[in-house]
């Protein structure tokens, strides 16, 4: 295949990592391809937050590589900001910077990471806010929008920074209900237009429908890894079918 | 009365004094306080240990002590001759401006952590979070705790007077050297004083009023 040159996207070898005592990754191997969406699944406190946080290194890991397009995570400093400016994040309380509006939201890290001129900052931001769907909120504060909204909006800015790769931290969990669907729509879109992504959620449906490859973790372990199909029909391990068998009896 | 409309060019000419060295140290200690509050939480040990003691050594100091330091003691060293004046002015923003920092950076804890972290994945420096994100946001919760430090500064400058630097503390000597009456110069001194702190009281509520619509 062609990939073979290639560096995979993200990839992550032996990282171990401890919050104290408490050893929450365990030796965890992890490749993600260009353009693959993958979907992290597995019970609270399996680590699979903390596994979407240490690929930017928002958690510094205690032993193991993690490499993002080939490049090992610098130390703190100005390379690792660089290399954060290419790696977009959305977190599960969606983090909009409460005192700018939405279109200075998106518009603030273009300016200041990629020196874009004002003008042309704002063009792009309001066409991603289009594309999220929001452009009627851009000059609103983020505390006068929904959480779907801000969800959506906190995504365009994410996206302002033309990044290669979307890491998605439970962006659905702390929406109320009837709000997560415009959410995943936004996602799917991103999924169908090729954006490299991992996607750590509870959200079974966005597993099924958008993913390339689903990863069950569990105690800090990948237990499983395989294709959305294989994962729900026929899960290989005991902890994965004590999941699914929790999740979808209800 | 008569205290007050017989030395008019007095009190006016030494509240002046005391205006001048208020206004000096306090835009001196904000831009160092900050700067301060900066180092003490920036990601560097080393930053965050400097800025640590440079708060303990002189929040714990009396005031009087970094006076007597900058009259007395520095021009021993015989570095760079100063007034007493410009000694007076570095004593007062020193010492105000560890407690500029200790504002701020509660000012700073007020602010939610997603809000750095969002800063940081978006790839933003240190400094350009500080800058954009943090401390116009930490601004908000610091405006009253600052306007008493601001006060606190106002009223030290009087602790000049031990050191012959003119300002309205120096007012009761000139008036007993006259022979006046002390005690009545002394009360219009402290109605001097509510006078000049009114102003940034209203102040304060202006900001306050300002900033919590912003959200």
């Amino acid at each position: 295949m062609t990939a073979a040159s290639a560096p995979p996207m993200i990839r992550v070898a032996g990282v171990d990592k401890f919050f104290g005592p408490l050893h929450v990754l365990k030796n965890v191997q992890l490749e993600v391809p260009k353009g693959q969406v993958v979907v992290v699944l597995g019970p609270s406190g399996s680590g699979k937050s903390t596994l979407c946080r240490t690929i930017n290194r928002l958690e510094p890991i205690d032993s193991g590589v993690i490499e993002v397009d080939g490049q090992p995570l610098p130390a703190e400093g100005k390379e690792l900001a660089r290399l954060r400016a290419d790696v977009g994040m959305v977190f599960q309380s969606f983090n909009l910077f409460a005192h700018k509006t939405i279109v200075d939201n998106v518009m603030l890290a273009p300016q200041k990471v990629r020196k874009t001129p004002a003008a042309e900052a704002r063009k792009t931001a309001m066409e991603l806010l289009e594309r999220v769907g929001i452009a009627n909120q851009a000059d609103k504060f983020p505390a006068q929008l929904s959480g779907g909204q801000q969800q959506r909006a906190a995504i365009a800015r994410a996206l302002a920074m033309k990044p290669k790769v979307m890491l998605f931290d439970e962006p659905t969990s702390a929406l109320d209900p009837e709000m997560v669907q415009e959410v995943l729509d936004v996602m799917t879109g991103l999924a169908k237009d090729g954006m490299t992504m991992l996607v750590v959620t509870h959200e079974m449906g966005f597993a099924r429908k958008a993913a390339d490859r689903v990863i069950f973790m569990s105690d800090g372990e990948v237990v499983e890894d395989s294709t959305p199909e294989e994962f729900f029909s026929a899960p290989k391990s005991n902890r994965a079918k004590d999941f699914l068998g929790k999740i979808l009896t209800h | 009365m008569s205290v007050l409309t017989n030395n008019l060019e007095l009190f006016l000419r030494l509240f002046g004094q005391t205006l001048q060295l208020f206004a000096i140290s306090a835009v001196l200690s904000l831009v160092l306080g900050t700067l301060l509050a900066a180092l003490r939480v920036s990601p560097v040990p080393v930053f965050r240990g400097i800025g640590a003691t440079y708060v303990t050594v002189l929040r714990n100091t009396p005031l009087t002590l970094v006076f007597v330091f900058f009259l007395f003691a520095y021009p021993l060293l015989e570095i760079l001759r100063i007034e007493p004046y410009t000694a007076a002015v570095v004593a007062l923003t020193l010492y105000t401006a560890a407690f500029v920092c200790e504002v701020v950076r509660s000012g700073i804890n007020t602010v939610p952590v997603g809000q750095a972290e969002a800063s940081r994945a978006l790839g933003l420096t240190f400094t350009q979070m500080l800058g954009n994100v943090v401390l116009p946001q930490a601004l908000r919760s610091v405006v009253p705790p600052m306007t008493s430090t601001m006060i606190a500064l106002l009223k030290n400058t009087t602790v000049a007077s031990g050191f012959a630097v003119p300002q309205a503390g120096s007012i009761r000597d000139a008036l007993s050297e006259q022979g006046d009456n002390v005690l009545f110069g002394l009360i219009w001194v402290a109605i001097g004083f509510v006078v000049l702190v009114m102003p940034l009281t209203y102040v304060q509520q202006v900001f306050e009023k300002r900033w919590s619509v912003a959200r």
